[in-house]
């Protein structure tokens, strides 16, 4: 394979820009401050474009360079579990319903979002040997499947508005 | 760019919907169905550590990891089980509202500390009658 610089420096640029996001939802006060942990997904919008307009492999790249790098930045190795897998998880079903061309980018945002959140409990119950995560999960579905509509409807003005010339040599 | 169809749009909702539905039925189950709990189960990394009434006042420091560097003040109070406070990095579980119902939880995945309440007596009573 031929050395692309431009291809990795837009690897690099979409990256950047999903850190960029996941920082900006740290500062946002949380959705539910009775019930912590509870994130928009904001990086999300970058790998649903991606996914869109540049594909599954270049979305997949995207998003777990992404995971390892906010894991080594901030995090310790159970977040990077906790991350990977609802990484993961989200990556498959949203790659699986795109192929699939039954939903719009806002259901395959939604159905993302919340496996994101699946992963990540299935996961902690993986870890902790508990069972016990009947409430989170619930209240995870629930965000996840608001969020995902947010996140779906932005993906999609990105997805219509960036013009095919950007990513042209 | 092909324009999303009515039928995407359709299976949209459609999917929105059942998620919706699920999510409020567990609710429902989770606020409405389920009666106070009356025990307190804390587990370590999936191993019993203790397990306490919830009508009786304590506080417990709940210490753990290799080289006890890990600290949990656990507090029941007036029938509430609340984190009084935890040196994990994220803070998550001391933030996380008193529990009181059967099947709640606090979790502090850093420390892999789980605390659940259960209800005990129920099901004694149901076997005496039995
Ligand atoms: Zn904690």
């Amino acid at each position: 394979m031929k050395y692309k610089p431009k291809l990795v420096a837009f690897v690099g640029i979409c990256t950047a820009l999903t850190m960029v996001l996941a920082y900006i939802e740290v500062l946002l006060p949380p959705l539910f401050p009775s019930i912590p942990g509870i994130k928009m997904g904001l990086p999300n919008i970058i790998i649903l474009f991606l996914l869109y307009r540049r594909g599954p492999v270049f979305a997949s790249v995207v998003s777990i360079i992404r995971i390892v790098l906010i894991s080594m930045l901030f995090g310790n190795m159970m977040a990077f579990l906790y991350s990977i897998a609802g990484g993961i998880l989200s990556l498959l079903i949203m790659i699986l319903l795109r192929r699939l061309q039954c939903f719009s980018t806002v259901g395959v945002s939604v159905a993302g979002g919340v496996a994101h959140n699946i992963g990540q409990i299935l996961m902690a119950m993986l870890l902790l040997e508990t069972a016990e995560f009947g409430y989170y999960l619930i209240i995870l579905i629930l965000t996840g499947t608001i969020s995902g509509i947010l996140i779906g409807l932005c993906g999609a003005l990105l997805i219509k508005r960036i013009p095919e010339s950007i990513f042209k040599d | 760019m092909k324009k999303a169809s009515h039928k995407t749009i359709r299976n949209d909702i459609i999917l929105v919907l059942s998620l919706l539905l699920i999510a409020s039925i567990g609710l429902f189950y989770l606020f409405v169905l389920r009666d106070t709990g009356d025990t307190v189960k804390v587990t370590i990394g999936g191993e019993n550590y203790g397990t306490y009434s919830l009508s009786k006042d304590i506080a417990k420091d709940i210490i753990s990891g290799k080289n006890n560097e890990h600290h949990n003040l656990l507090i029941i109070k007036n029938g509430k089980v609340y984190m009084k406070s935890a040196n994990c990095p994220d803070g998550l579980c001391v933030k996380h509202k008193p529990i009181f119902r059967d099947g709640e939880s606090i979790v502090c995945l850093p420390n892999q500390v789980v605390v659940t309440i259960s209800q005990n007596q129920k099901d004694n009573i149901v076997d005496a009658v039995a």
